[in-house]
C-alpha cells in the first residue's frame, strides 16, 4: 500500500506567500475571538464549584434550577453532562461559604426535590489556587516555547528554532481561537493537551528541518526553494501518516473517552490538524524568508570521509 | 549486516521479561477488604484480635475469605462490596470503640509477585474515587494564639514573680503590659528577658504618662511558631483521619503554608468533608458575670472588652475577651462519667504549662464560670460554660453537669477537634465517588485498548511484515510502560490513561520514519540489507530531536502542573523514553532476527514500494 505517489516534488515554496497569508488570517481569527469573546476558564482556573450529579432518570432541568433558585448561590449554570441522566452544576465562588456547605447545601435541595439524585463528583478550587493554576499554566507555556528554542538553535540553527516556534505557537494559538469561539470549557486537561501538541507539533518541524538540512548537504547545485520542496515533499507521507496514527488514537478517545477527556481530545485533534499545516507550510516559508542558505546548515570544512556524500554498497 | 550482538538480544529478552513481571500484578483484580488497626498505645494486635474479628463475622453471618494478621492489623477479604460493607458494620459494632475498622482495596496478587516489589499501578483519586482536599493554614492567626498563649504565661510569670502590674493585653502578635510603677516595669523587663528567650520586651512611654512594656516574638521565634502550626496541625488531622476509618491516608505538607490531605477509597465523602472541614479552634475564657452586663448586651449594649455568644442550646453567654487558655493546650478530651454521681461528664487532659494556667485561674475564680468556646471563621459558640467548683491543679479537668452521653461525645470530640494550632481552610477540593472512578478507568481502558487495535490494523496493513514489527515494538512499548509505572508507584489518573493513549499514537512515528526511510532508500536502488541500515541510522537522529522537544513540554507540565495532569505529564515523560527504547532499539532487534541471518537478502516485506515509472520495477540484485 502507497499513498503517496509523488512523481515530483511538488512546488510548495512557489506559494509561500498563498501560505503565510493564510496562517496570518487564522492567526488574527482566533486572536480576535480570543480578545471579543474571551476563554471559557473551567474552575481549574477560575475558582468556584463543580458538582456532577446522577439520576435515576434523564434530568428535568427546569426543576432542578428552581430548587437552586431557591438557594442563592449566585449565578450558577447547570447543564447535561453526556448522558441524559448526569447534570453538571457550576458555582461561582461565593466568599464566606466554603465549598463543603455549599455543595452539600445544593445537594439537599436536590435530594429534597428528587430523591435519586447521587453526588458523584465535586470539584471545588479557590481563589488563591485558581489564580495560581492560571499563572504556573501560564508559565508551563512560556518555558516550553523557551526550551524548544533554545533545543532547535542548539540542533539546527536560529533561523529554524524561531520559525519552528513562531509556526507552533501559532497552532496553539488557533486551538485557543476555536475554544473561545466555540466557548469550550478550558480547563487544565486541555492546557495539558496544548502543551503535548505544542511539543508534539515540533516533531514535524524537526523532520523537515532535518531533512532540509540533509538535502542541502546531497543537493549540491540545487536553489534553497527546490531543496525546501523537495525536503517536504518526501517527508510528506511520514507526516500524514503519523499524524493520521496519532488521530487514530485521539479519535478512540473522543469516543471511548466520555465528557471528562472530550475537550481533551478535541483540543488534541485540532491540534494534529492544523499541526500539519503550519508546521510544514509556514515553518518552511518563514526559514525560506529569513534567508536560509546552504553555508547556515553545512559547515564549510571537509573532513576525510565527509558526511554529506552517500556511499552506496 | 543488520545482526545484533548477542548482548542487545539479551537486554531486549531481560527487558522484556522485567516488563512482563511488573505488569502482572495489574491483572489480578482488588478484593474488597477490612482492616482492623489501631494508632492508639498499648493496643495489641494479635491473634486475640484475630479470633475476636472472625467470630464476629461468623456470628453475624457474614461470608469472608480469608482472615489474615500482619504488622498492621488484621485484614479480611470479602467477595464483593456489599458484603465488605456489611462486614464493616458488624465489626464496628463489636470493635469500634478500641479499633478502628477501615474499608481498604487489597490486591490478590500471589506472595511471590509482591516479594519482588511488583504491585498494581498506583490508582489517583479520579479513577479510585476519593477526597482529596488542599488547606491552607492561617498563619496570621497562628501568630494570633501564640501571642494570645505568651499572655497567659506572662500574667502566670508577673504573678510569680510578684511584680505588679496594671494590665496586660494582646497586641497584635505580642503582648503589652501597664505598669504604675517604674522600678516594677523594670522588674518585669529583667524577668521576662530571663524567662521568656523567644520575646524581646520593649519598655514604651506612652502619652498620658503611662508606663509600658511591649513583648514581641523574635523574628526566628515567629517563624519557628509557624512551621510548628503546621506540623501540629497535620498531626491533629491525622488523628481525625483515623477517626474515619481510611486505609493509605496522605496528609503532607505542601509548600510553606498549606496541607494536602487524600483519602483514597473513601465511601462516605460527606463525613469525611465534616470530620476534616471542623476547622475551627478553642479558647477558654471567663464569662462576665458583672450583674446587668448580660441583660444589656442582650438588649444590644455590649460591655466594652466582652463578647455575646450563644451556647449550643441558643441561650447567651456574655464571655469577656481575653483569653484564658488557648486550645492547643489540651492534650486530649474524652466523654466518660463523673465518678462521684455517676453523670455523664468531659474528662480533659491538659499539657504542663496548660496545666499550670488552669490551676491559676481556677485557684482565683472558684464560683465562677468558664466558658470554652469553639471558634470557626470568625463564628464562635460557647460549648460549655461550666462553674469552677475548686482550684483544680495535675491538668486533669473533669467538665459535667447537665449533659446527656451524647452531648458529652459531642463536646469531648469538639474539643479534641477544637485543638488546632491555628485555624485552617479549605483552598481545594476533589472529591469523586467510586462509581465514577470505575467508570473512568473502564472509559480509559476502552480508549487505548481499541485506538490500538485500529491503529495497530492499519500499520500491519501499510508496511507488511515491518509493520507488524512495528506493532510488536509498540506492544513492548506499552507493556514497559505499564510496568514501569507499576514499579515506580507513580499515580495513575485519568489524562494519566489518555497520555498513555497519545504516547502510543506518537511511538508510531518512529518506526514510521523507519519504515519511509528504507522503502525511500529501496526505490533509488539501495540492496534491503543497505536500506534497512540506512533506514534506522538516518532516522535515529531526528527521533531523538523530535522525542526530546516532546520531552520539554512534558516536563515543564510535570513542573507546573498539580493533580490529575501531573499524572497526564508523568506518563507523557516516561512514555518518551519507553518509546525511544522500543521503537528503535526493539524493533531493530527484531528486524535483526528475521533478516539479520539472511546473507543474501533480495526484498523485504515492506509493503508497496512505488516507483515512479522511470525507474527500475525490480531491485537489481546483490
Amino acid at each position: 500500500m502507497e499513498f503517496f505517489r509523488f512523481r515530483r516534488d511538488i512546488p510548495f515554496m512557489r506559494h509561500a506567500l498563498v501560505f503565510n497569508v493564510i496562517s496570518l488570517v487564522t492567526f488574527l481569527a482566533a486572536v480576535f475571538f480570543l480578545a471579543t469573546r474571551g476563554l471559557n476558564f473551567g474552575v481549574d482556573f477560575r475558582g468556584g464549584t463543580v458538582i456532577e450529579v446522577h439520576y435515576a432518570q434523564a434530568v428535568d432541568f427546569t426543576r432542578l434550577r428552581s430548587a437552586i433558585d431557591k438557594l442563592d448561590v449566585g449565578e450558577y449554570s447547570a447543564q447535561s453532562f453526556g448522558a441524559a441522566n448526569t447534570a453538571l452544576i457550576r458555582l461561582p465562588l461565593k466568599p464566606g461559604v466554603s465549598s463543603a456547605q455549599l455543595s452539600d447545601r445544593v445537594m439537599s435541595a436536590l435530594k429534597a426535590d428528587e430523591p435519586s439524585a447521587r453526588q458523584v463528583r465535586v470539584e471545588f478550587v479557590g481563589p488563591q489556587v485558581g489564580k495560581e493554576l492560571y499563572e504556573n499554566g501560564a508559565l508551563a507555556l512560556l518555558l516550553v516555547a523557551i526550551g524548544i528554542v533554545a533545543y532547535l538553535a542548539a540542533r539546527f540553527e536560529w533561523r529554524f528554532a524561531v520559525a519552528a516556534i513562531v509556526a507552533n505557537l501559532h497552532d496553539v494559538i488557533i486551538i485557543m481561537g476555536f475554544f473561545a469561539f466555540f466557548q469550550w470549557e478550558f480547563s487544565l486537561p486541555v492546557l495539558a493537551a496544548l502543551l503535548a501538541v505544542l511539543g508534539y507539533s515540533v516533531n514535524e518541524s524537526v523532520v523537515v528541518a532535518d531533512r532540509i538540512r540533509e538535502n542541502f548537504r546531497k543537493m549540491r547545485k540545487a536553489t534553497v526553494t527546490h531543496v525546501i520542496d523537495n525536503a517536504i515533499t518526501s517527508t510528506m507521507s511520514r507526516t500524514i501518516i503519523t499524524h493520521g496514527s496519532t488521530q487514530i488514537m485521539v479519535t478512540s478517545m473522543l469516543i471511548f473517552g466520555g465528557e471528562a477527556l472530550h475537550y481533551f481530545a478535541l483540543a488534541l485533534t485540532i491540534g494534529i490538524l492544523f499541526g500539519i499545516y503550519s508546521s510544514v507550510l509556514v515553518m518552511a516559508p518563514l526559514v525560506m524568508w529569513m534567508g536560509v542558505s546552504r553555508e547556515d546548515l553545512v559547515k564549510p570544512e571537509k573532513r576525510p570521509g565527509a558526511e554529506g556524500d552517500k556511499i552506496l554498497p | 549486516m543488520n545482526r545484533y550482538p548477542f548482548w542487545k538480544y539479551a537486554l531486549i529478552a531481560v527487558a522484556v521479561a522485567i516488563g512482563f513481571l511488573y505488569t502482572l500484578p495489574n491483572f489480578f483484580p482488588e478484593d474488597p477488604a477490612v482492616q482492623v488497626s489501631s494508632s492508639k498505645a498499648g493496643v495489641k494486635l494479635d491473634a486475640a484480635l484475630l479470633q475476636n474479628v472472625e467470630d464476629t463475622l461468623k456470628g453475624a453471618g457474614i461470608p469472608f475469605r480469608g482472615a489474615v494478621l500482619d504488622a498492621t492489623g488484621v485484614k479480611v477479604r470479602f467477595d464483593d462490596p456489599d458484603t465488605q460493607l456489611k462486614a464493616k458494620d458488624a465489626l464496628v459494632a463489636k470493635l469500634g470503640s478500641t479499633y478502628i475498622v477501615a474499608l481498604n482495596l487489597l490486591s490478590s496478587s500471589p506472595g511471590w509477585l509482591t516479594s519482588i516489589g511488583a504491585l498494581p499501578m498506583y490508582l489517583g483519586l479520579d479513577l479510585r474515587g476519593g477526597v482529596h482536599f488542599l488547606l491552607q493554614v492561617d498563619m496570621k492567626a497562628a501568630l494570633e494564639k501564640a501571642g494570645d498563649r505568651y499572655m497567659a504565661d506572662l500574667r502566670s510569670l508577673m504573678r510569680s514573680e510578684k511584680i505588679q502590674y496594671a494590665g496586660i493585653s494582646r497586641e497584635g502578635v505580642g503582648v503589652g503590659l501597664r505598669f504604675r510603677d517604674e522600678s516594677e516595669r523594670n522588674k518585669a523587663l529583667v524577668a521576662i528577658d530571663r524567662n521568656f528567650p523567644d520575646l524581646v520586651a520593649r519598655g514604651q512611654d506612652a502619652p498620658g504618662g503611662e508606663l509600658r512594656v511591649l513583648a514581641q516574638l523574635k523574628p526566628e521565634a515567629q517563624k519557628r511558631i509557624q512551621d510548628g502550626a503546621v506540623q501540629q496541625n497535620i498531626q491533629i488531622l491525622r488523628n481525625r483521619v483515623n477517626e474515619l476509618g481510611v486505609a493509605e491516608p496522605i496528609i503532607q505538607q505542601q509548600g510553606a503554608e498549606r496541607v494536602v490531605v487524600q483519602l483514597p477509597g473513601v465511601q462516605d465523602t460527606a463525613r469525611a468533608k465534616d470530620i476534616l472541614g471542623r476547622t475551627a479552634t478553642l479558647e477558654i475564657r471567663m464569662v462576665n458575670e458583672d450583674p446587668g452586663a448580660q441583660e444589656q448586651a442582650v438588649a444590644g449594649q455590649v460591655p466594652f472588652g466582652s463578647d455575646l455568644y450563644t451556647d449550643r442550646n441558643g441561650v447567651p453567654v456574655l464571655v469577656r475577651r481575653q483569653v484564658v487558655l488557648t486550645g492547643d493546650r489540651i492534650n486530649d478530651a474524652q466523654s466518660g462519667f463523673d465518678q462521684r454521681n455517676n453523670e455523664p461528664a468531659v474528662h480533659v487532659s491538659l499539657d504542663g504549662a496548660g496545666a499550670r494556667i488552669f490551676k491559676e485561674v481556677t485557684r482565683e475564680n472558684v464560683g465562677k464560670r468558664m466558658a470554652i468556646v469553639l471558634v470557626e471563621k470568625g463564628r464562635a459558640e460557647v460549648i460549655t460554660a461550666p462553674v469552677i467548683r475548686e482550684e483544680i491543679g495535675g491538668g486533669r479537668v473533669q467538665i459535667s453537669g447537665q449533659m446527656s452521653t451524647r452531648e458529652a461525645n459531642d463536646i469531648a470530640l469538639l474539643m479534641r477537634a477544637g485543638a488546632l494550632a491555628a485555624p485552617m481552610e479549605i483552598v481545594e477540593e476533589r472529591t469523586v465517588g467510586p462509581s465514577l472512578g470505575k467508570e473512568n478507568i473502564d472509559k480509559g481502558f476502552s480508549s487505548v485498548l481499541w485506538g490500538f487495535v485500529v491503529l495497530a490494523a492499519f500499520i500491519c496493513a501499510y508496511y507488511m511484515l515491518m509493520g507488524v514489527i512495528s506493532t510488536i515494538a509498540l506492544s513492548v512499548n506499552l507493556l514497559l510502560l505499564v510496568a514501569i509505572l507499576s514499579m515506580l508507584q507513580a499515580t495513575l489518573t485519568l489524562p494519566g490513561i489518555a497520555a498513555i493513549a497519545l504516547t502510543l499514537g506518537m511511538a508510531i512515528d518512529a518506526n514510521v520514519l523507519i519504515n519511509e526511510r528504507i522503502r525511500e532508500e529501496i526505490r533509488w536502488g539501495a540492496t534491503p540489507h543497505a536500506a534497512i541500515h540506512a533506514g534506522y541510522e538516518r532516522a535515529w537522529g531526528t527521533i531523538l530531536d523530535s522525542n526530546i522537544t516532546t520531552l520539554i513540554a512534558g516536563i515543564a507540565l510535570f513542573l507546573f502542573g498539580s493533580g490529575p495532569v501531573r499524572g497526564f505529564a508523568v506518563v507523557h515523560c516516561i512514555g518518551i523514553m519507553t518509546s525511544m527504547f522500543s521503537a528503535v532499539f526493539v524493533s531493530r532487534g527484531i528486524v535483526a532476527v528475521v533478516y539479520g541471518g539472511r546473507k543474501k537478502l533480495d526484498r523485504i516485506s515492506i509493503g508497496q514500494i512505488w516507483r515512479p515509472a522511470a525507474a527500475p520495477a525490480v531491485p537489481s540484485k546483490g
